[in-house]
């Protein structure tokens, strides 16, 4: 199985240059100009397109339970509609209930993501803490190949970690060269606007932004970042939605410490007045946390992937549909929440990005994809065009538009958050693991062709965090008590 | 003519990875495990040590004329001391008289650099205005491959330039597709504070310091960002050394701004109490500007490079000896100005950066030459270690250390700023344009065997100005008069 593709422009972080690429036994096998293939080989005619690693989405929940129901989107589904918008790999979590164990956990969710039909991996949620969780930690970054944490501190009464245990976690995971990533909204303060909010009479959709606003997430943000500042551990801050929490950021990168940040693509595009939508169902549609914001956070955000101090973006893809949204009509802190689009990032991107001329076609790649794979230390097999890189790529038709919507989307989601938006950038062409899986509109996916990739600890920061701490040894004064 | 590295780690500014390099024609051939040398090649082996892009310095001052005399270092001598330290690239500039025609400064720059052992290329300097610069502007641009224009804001009477100037040059730099760099200090500040310490009988070189303090670097730094953003031009700001004007650097980038920053390596470690020495000849061969700065700045400076505010690093190599520095002793406002220090930047840039997880290996290659060829749009012919690029090589031993001074160092200087200092880190081997050229002891060096590298205009980050600058057009309104 063997596949060309003739005639774009390879696009990667670092440059841009014409050349057809040849892919066979999954691999990219040859880079050049004319390049002599084996008869029988697919050709794919990038035309003018541009030739990309295909998109990292590090951050989605697909098959997701809430209520004994299900997330819309499954392992088969959700991927595959990121393949159609030329993602080619999720990373996706796995959530243990703060009685479970992780280690079971995540088995529960490999057995879930076998029908995927694009590769995958998965960051393990830490909802509590004992020593049957550390131990867990361990086994996983050995034997499974997990080198990522989520710590959520939001969700109060749930699977909120306190200071303590996040301090616990984030030295196990500096111990096991595993990045720590957090969720950062202060649980306890969300929890009593919540109660202040519905005691007023405050039950709609409204009430969810209101209930936290931009200073739970700076707080929680920065209380994050100094804890991983104490341990000297990198730490990655997933789906930054607002100046308070940028600034942060900003300054503990200005002061040389490892944070990394995500930003979701929702949150560049959509502000806050969603929220006040006389239309119930809509309103309720949007419900997701950190809530969008307003206009001005939304251009701080841009800014900050311009300027480097955000990294990645994903889309926190987590498809809950109307029925599911239509359990909290009467109370909102009972709205699951979750908006989908791995299918629209990087259209998302490209349109609101590079053709306002606020990303470089190579910095969209670097946040599509490339930064993504480094941080999570699966470069360069992933999120690169390169001989013996994973043919992981998706032909980008800079020029061409489409419009999103429900009515036409592949996500299995009742609402779209970008409903009526017309996009220009569209994924022409999708290959997965040297297949192609996308092609003008036919989706080819097919189920259990995905793999699971394993990401090896200790990136390249973690050495260079080791040699700080070296500088700073504890010390000791041995002293002399005075004879009597 | 071709040579195998064998058994070395490959180092970029994105990844490691253990294999071989062969570099035959002056190019890199092939990279990966077990290479075979063809018969007759140079194997050289990096026993396990770092295979990294050459360095590449862009900012130096060769054989740069001064009242009459001339700077120690050549284009011979000093590009051959940075190939000793590992360095195999440098910018310098060719720096016309006010009303003297670009062109034919460009030309006498150019039989000077015939010499030079490794290639090299030249910002030109803007030192004036007319009708003539900006049609020589163009010329440089298209016709000799020049794509950066500097600009003094300091050096009142002499090469500074005002406003209106700066406004001008950057418009057509924008226009022209090249990056408008400065040196960012405020000339009529400078000249207030000299006359001022002149007259207090403070004449010896620490007056120096006291005339240029960081406020005076901050805004000029901060007026300058300004400029660039109204006449819509990205920018680089040369040897950026105080909080003041990092702070300015950050504050532009965070809001967008397509502004870059460098850093000398000795204003990353060297502190202002030098400019107070007792010994007039050693605080007299401190005398550079900016001037050196107290421990707070520099671990900003640091900071700045941790968190990419800052992209490169140089050396401002200006080789001033003793009797040139003394035509300055009874009147610090006529010492030339300059340090030397091409061969020890990238030891330093690895002892105090690397050693002391500051930095990992991977961002030393990018401050040290990958951001630098990026910067100035010769990547990945320059600062890469792909199929393809320039064989500009050091092997880097991350472990060795060697003990500064100007009794060994290979620069014609008579002075060392780092005398004394034993520095881990340091280029075993370096390869230049496929051959090796310094083996740890000797030199091999070969006169005007150095190309002169042509840099085309138009860098990716222009892709980003063109745009915004289409979509922000300047905006007319039609008004009907009414009739009468």
């Amino acid at each position: 199985m063997s596949l060309l593709i003739k005639g774009g422009t390879v696009t990667t972080a670092e440059d841009s240059y014409r050349s057809d690429v040849y892919c066979a036994d999954g691999l990219i096998q040859a880079i050049g100009e004319n390049l002599d293939v084996p008869a029988g080989t697919e050709t794919v005619d990038a035309d003018e397109a541009l030739v990309m690693p295909g998109g990292i989405d590090p951050h989605t929940h697909m098959e997701i339970p809430f209520m004994g129901g299900r997330a819309g989107d499954d392992f088969f589904t959700g991927p595959a509609a990121g393949l159609s918008g030329g993602t080619t790999m999720i990373i996706d979590f796995v959530i243990p209930s703060p009685d479970e164990r992780p280690l079971d956990a995540y088995h529960v969710w490999r057995s879930r993501s076998e029908k995927a039909p694009a590769d995958y991996s998965f960051h393990v949620a830490i909802t509590s803490w004992s020593d049957q969780v550390s131990e867990d930690m361990e086994t996983l970054t050995r034997d499974h190949g997990v080198n990522s944490f989520k710590h959520f501190m939001a969700y109060k009464n749930d699977i909120m970690l306190d200071g303590e245990n996040l301090m616990h976690s984030f030295r196990r995971c500096r111990d096991l060269g595993a990045v720590a990533t957090v969720h950062c909204e202060d649980g306890n303060m969300i929890w009593l606007m919540q109660q202040e909010l519905l005691a007023a009479g405050i039950t709609g959709p409204e009430g969810h932004p209101q209930s936290r606003p931009p200073e739970v997430e700076g707080e929680a943000t920065n209380r994050a970042i100094r804890i991983a500042q104490l341990l000297n551990t990198p730490i990655y801050i997933v789906h930054v939605t607002c100046r308070e929490a940028l600034q942060e950021i900003v300054r503990a990168r200005m002061e040389g410490q490892r944070v990394y940040g995500e930003c979701l693509a929702q949150h560049l595009v959509i502000d806050d007045s969603v929220y006040y939508d006389p239309d119930p169902v809509k309103a309720r549609g949007y419900v997701m946390s950190p809530p969008f914001r307003p206009k001005d956070h939304l251009r701080e955000l841009w800014r900050g992937l311009q300027s480097g101090n955000l990294h990645t973006t994903a889309t926190d893809h987590c498809a809950f549909c109307n029925v599911d949204k239509d359990k909290g009509k009467d109370d909102f802190t009972k709205i699951p929440n979750g908006t989908s689009g791995v299918e629209d990032r990087m259209s998302v991107l490209w349109d609101q990005g590079v053709e306002t001329g606020k990303l470089t076609p190579n910095e969209f790649v670097r946040v599509t994809s490339t930064n993504a794979a480094q941080i999570f230390n699966i470069y360069p097999r992933k999120g690169a065009i390169r001989v013996g890189a994973d043919a992981d790529i998706t032909v980008w038709d800079p020029k061409a538009t489409r419009v999103l919507s429900a009515k036409t989307h592949k996500q299995k989601n009742d609402f779209n958050i970008y409903e009526g938006m017309e996009v220009t950038g569209v994924a022409r062409s999708t290959v997965s693991q040297g297949n192609l899986v996308w092609q003008d509109g036919d989706l080819r996916a097919e189920p259990g062709a995905g793999r699971y990739i394993e990401r090896p600890t200790f990136g390249p920061m973690f050495d260079a965090a080791g040699r700080t701490r070296d500088q700073r040894p504890w010390r000791r004064v041995d002293r002399v008590e005075a004879a009597e | 003519m071709s040579l195998l590295i064998k058994g070395g780690t490959v180092v970029t500014a994105e990844e490691t990875y253990r294999a071989d390099v062969y570099c035959a024609n002056g190019t890199i051939q092939a990279i990966g495990e077990n290479l075979e040398a063809p018969a007759g090649a140079d194997v050289v082996d990096a026993g396990e040590a770092l295979v990294i892009p050459g360095g590449i310095d862009p900012h130096t001052h060769m054989e740069l004329p001064f009242m009459g005399t001339i700077t120690a270092d050549d284009f011979m001598s000093g590009p051959s001391a940075g190939l000793a330290g590992g360095t195999t690239m440098i910018i310098d500039f060719v720096i016309p008289s006010p009303e003297q025609s670009l062109l034919e400064a460009y030309d006498t720059w150019m039989r000077n650099a015939q010499k030079a052992p490794s290639d090299y290329s030249f910002h030109v300097a803007i030192t004036w205005w007319s009708d003539q610069v900006k049609e020589e502007m163009g010329v440089l641009t298209r016709e000799r491959g020049v794509n950066s224009f500097k600009h003094f804001m300091a050096y009142k009477g002499a090469i500074m330039l005002d406003d209106e100037i700066l406004l001008n040059s950057f418009d057509r730099c924008q226009e022209l597709g090249a990056m408008a760099t400065v040196h960012a200090e405020n000339g009529e500040m400078i000249y207030h504070l000299q006359n001022k310490l002149l007259a207090m009988g403070i004449t010896g070189p620490e007056g120096h310091v006291q005339s240029r303090p960081p406020e005076v670097e901050g805004e000029a730094t901060q007026r300058v960002i300004t400029v660039a953003g109204v006449a819509n031009a990205p920018l680089y700001v040369v040897h950026c050394s105080c909080i003041q004007s990092l702070a300015a650097i950050a504050k532009a980038r965070a809001n967008g701004q397509a502004v870059y920053g460098e850093a000398l390596a000795q204003h990353l470690v060297i502190d202002e109490s030098t400019h107070y020495l007792p010994d007039i000849t050693l605080a007299s061969a401190h005398v550079m500007s900016p001037p050196f700065r107290s421990k707070k700045h520099r671990d900003a400076l640091w900071g700045g490079l941790q968190s990419g505010t800052l992209q490169t690093t140089a050396s401002d190599h200006c080789a001033f000896c003793a009797p040139q520095k003394a035509m300055g002793k009874d009147n610090f406002t006529l010492m030339p100005n300059g340090c030397g220090g091409i061969e020890d930047r990238m030891s330093i840039l690895w002892d105090q950066g690397v050693k002391t997880g500051l930095l990992t290996p991977n961002d030393f290659v990018r401050v040290t030459s990958t951001a630098t060829a990026k910067i100035f749009n010769i990547h990945p012919r320059k600062g890469a270690v792909s199929v393809g690029a320039d064989a500009d090589l050091a092997v880097w031993d991350p472990n060795a250390s060697r003990k500064v001074s100007v009794k060994t160092h290979h620069s014609n200087m008579d002075f060392n700023l780092y005398e004394g200092m034993n520095l881990t880190g340091l280029a075993r081997a370096t390869i230049s344009q496929g051959k090796q050229v310094w083996d740890g002891k000797d030199l091999k060096v070969e006169k005007g065997v150095g190309r002169y590298i042509p840099r085309p205009t138009y860098s990716s980050v222009f892709e980003r100005v063109k745009t915004y600058r289409e979509l922000n057009a300047p905006r007319r309104v039609e008004r009907a008069q009414a009739a009468e």
